[in-house]
């Protein structure tokens, strides 16, 4: 992305962290089954956003991170 | 919100709407690790002025155009007009449809190729070379000075969020969120402010994109939504049958829509003076797309910026007219704040709250601190280059050395950020803070387009109109707002109208204040000697060659992208007319 310069994409670091966020989101959706620790009422729980959501960024936050790794496309 | 998760110091008195798990303490946390980290990284690339100043001039069209939308987005964007969209329904969404799309696009199209070839650092740079010294004095002085009141009132703004939102103690948020904003500017300048806005803008769309989606689903899509906006018995007996879901319909007369405003203050105040003055000369945004690599992604960044701006009421307005539909409790004017009640800036956490389950509310609230971050990383940066180049560099009138500049930018930072925390601090003294924040950019911004757009597109404008017109639209501005508060029915001459709400009173003031900035400009113009056309090529219309870019297929000419955009601007506009 940066024009000429041996630097890391900002892809990269994007994904890493979309990627970390999805591994905790999805991980924390199957142990907790979708319900707060607090006890507060979540609507339409049953969708299991929070499987759907962790799945997505994990596979989008895998993508960019193995895409813009630093070793694959050393000007980015 | 559970105590024992959560160190004492960091607790404000009283309840608050969200109650965090460990797992959205843990995304919270990771996100200040990240920008912290990317600040460090960039530290070891950011070496000369232009690094720290213009992130290098090497950004791609993308990067450029996410950014310069996610400087904006921060701007007490998620917060603020969820909630007025929950008080004004759907017309909020002017403020991203005609109140931007035009105006980005005339900036990709018409006016970047002249801030893009004379190379200058900054909008207050363009101006000397324009018209000289006075008028660029005139706006760096009044752009530094809105840009820390703004930052101090956004960091104040955040740091309220925090308190209301999640309990966390005021000067706590403050501080550790400005803190983080100033190292990573300091350590990374622009360069550092660009990736993590790109980054927030990820995490932006991530964090608030389930809302309305499963708020669709729960109402049973959009005639589902508003078939439960008309018959919701908690919400109609206060809003007397009033439409909130059209958008242009309803705009015949000042009485006839829930913003008491007319559709000639919408198209020309806000879609011509307000958006033209804030999209096109308003540094903090420009100076994203000023680093652009090359012409065609100078022009191209504002489009794609666009293009995402169309589609943001869907986090942001969509929430709000959702909250109007789902929500079992009437949310009030934040002046009505008290124990138990709820104010319309709650809308979007209290939708948070509804929908989304442990880690995903941690992304969520991430989201919201991110905006203010990026808005305020944007104020913080364009200050410390209007502050060096065209403050300090231009006061000593001497060469200096690029470390000396860097230098002078990264104590610019730090004085900045101790500047916008004193605004923070100050900013608590007033009941409505968005009143201020409208108040500011008719004073300096809406004039500041006049002076910009008459040296851009009309050579005859000489040094002297610049300066005068610039100051007359400034003064006068500034006078119709306190003529408004000592004697409130001067509102039917400003506003035209005594029904007109503040919002309406905004943009009437930011087109008055410009037409006068025009009239004294012509005026002087024909009365004072102009510059010769020969120092005026690259910095005007129609004088000299611009250069020609690189021949290219069709499909990636910034033209074709703007005539996308439009055709979908158009469509948009009458789904919801």
């Amino acid at each position: 992305m940066i024009h000429g310069r041996n630097m890391i994409s900002i892809w990269f670091f994007i994904g890493l962290l979309v990627l970390i966020y999805g591994l905790i989101i999805f991980g924390w959706g199957l142990v907790s089954g979708g319900h707060a620790a607090t006890g507060r009422p979540i609507a339409l729980v049953e969708l299991r956003t929070d499987l759907w959501m962790g799945g997505f960024m994990t596979l989008a936050g895998a993508f960019y991170t193995f895409k813009f790794a630093p070793r694959r496309r050393g000007e980015k | 919100m559970p105590t024992s998760i959560v160190p004492a110091f960091l607790l404000a008195s009283g309840g608050s709407i969200l109650s965090l798990d460990p797992v959205d303490l843990l995304v919270i946390v990771l996100y200040f690790v990240t920008v912290i980290g990317i600040g460090l990284y960039l530290k070891h690339h950011t070496k000369t002025g232009e690094d720290f100043f213009m992130a290098g001039r090497e950004m791609t069209a993308w990067i450029a155009g996410l950014s310069f939308l996610a400087a904006n987005l921060g701007s007490l964007e998620l917060m603020g007009w969820a909630g007025a969209a929950y008080q004004y329904g759907i017309l909020a969404t002017h403020w991203y449809w005609i109140g931007a799309i035009p105006a980005m696009l005339f900036l990709g199209l018409v006016m970047m190729p002249f801030y893009y070839i004379c190379k200058t650092h900054s909008v207050p740079g363009y101006l000397q070379l324009r018209y000289g010294e006075g008028s660029r004095t005139l706006a760096a002085v009044s752009f530094g000075f809105m840009t820390v009141l703004m930052s101090g009132i956004n960091m104040f703004a955040m740091a309220k969020v925090m308190q209301v939102v999640l309990g966390w103690d005021l000067h706590f948020s403050i501080w550790v969120s400005s803190l983080t904003v100033g190292a990573y500017v300091v350590l990374g300048g622009l360069l550092s402010a660009i990736f993590n806005e790109v980054l927030q803008f990820v995490l932006i769309w991530l964090g608030a994109m389930l809302i309305p989606i499963v708020g669709l689903i729960e109402t049973g899509g959009w005639s589902g939504m508003v078939a439960r906006i008309h018959s919701n018995p908690i919400v109609q007996p206060h809003v007397h049958g009033q439409d909130f879901t059209h958008l242009w319909s309803t705009m015949g007369s000042f009485s006839g829509n829930p913003m008491g405003i007319h559709w000639t203050g919408i198209v020309l105040g806000l879609g011509w003076v307000i958006s033209f003055g804030y999209w096109t000369t308003d540094f903090l945004v420009v100076q994203r797309v000023m680093s652009a690599k090359d012409l065609r992604s100078a022009k191209l960044a504002p489009i794609i910026g666009a293009a995402f701006k169309m589609f943001v009421p869907f986090i942001v307005i969509l929430p709000g007219l959702l909250g109007l539909a789902v929500l079992p409790q009437l949310l009030v004017p934040e002046t009505q704040r008290a124990p138990g009640l709820y104010t319309y800036n709650d809308v979007l956490p209290l939708m948070l709250a509804r929908y989304l389950g442990p880690g995903l509310l941690g992304l969520g609230v991430t989201a919201l601190i991110a905006g203010f971050m990026s808005g305020m990383a944007g104020n913080v940066t364009a200050f410390s280059t209007v502050w060096t180049y065209d403050i300090y560099k231009a006061f000593r009138k001497r060469e200096m050395s690029d470390d000396h500049l860097v230098k002078v930018g990264r104590w610019a930072t730090i004085v900045g950020v101790l500047i916008s925390i004193g605004a923070a601090y100050f900013a608590m003294q007033f009941q409505s803070i968005m009143d201020y924040v409208q108040a500011l950019f008719s004073f300096f911004i809406a004039p500041l387009f006049g002076t910009v757009i008459f040296g851009m597109l009309w050579k005859r404008a000489t040094p002297a109109a610049g300066f005068w017109g610039l100051l007359a639209g400034t003064a006068s501005s500034i006078a119709m707002y306190v003529w408004v508060k000592v004697d409130p029915t001067a509102l039917r001459y400003i506003a035209l109208s005594p029904n007109a709400k503040d919002m309406a009173e905004n943009m009437y003031r930011a087109l008055w204040s410009w037409l006068i900035c025009a009239g004294v400009t012509v005026a002087v113009s024909y009365m004072t000697q102009p510059k010769p056309v020969s120092e005026l090529a690259g910095l005007v219309y129609g004088v000299g060659a611009l250069p020609h870019e690189e021949p290219v297929v069709l499909w990636k000419r910034p033209i074709f992208w703007a005539g996308v955009v439009i055709v979908v601007f158009f469509v948009l506009n009458l789904l919801v007319w």
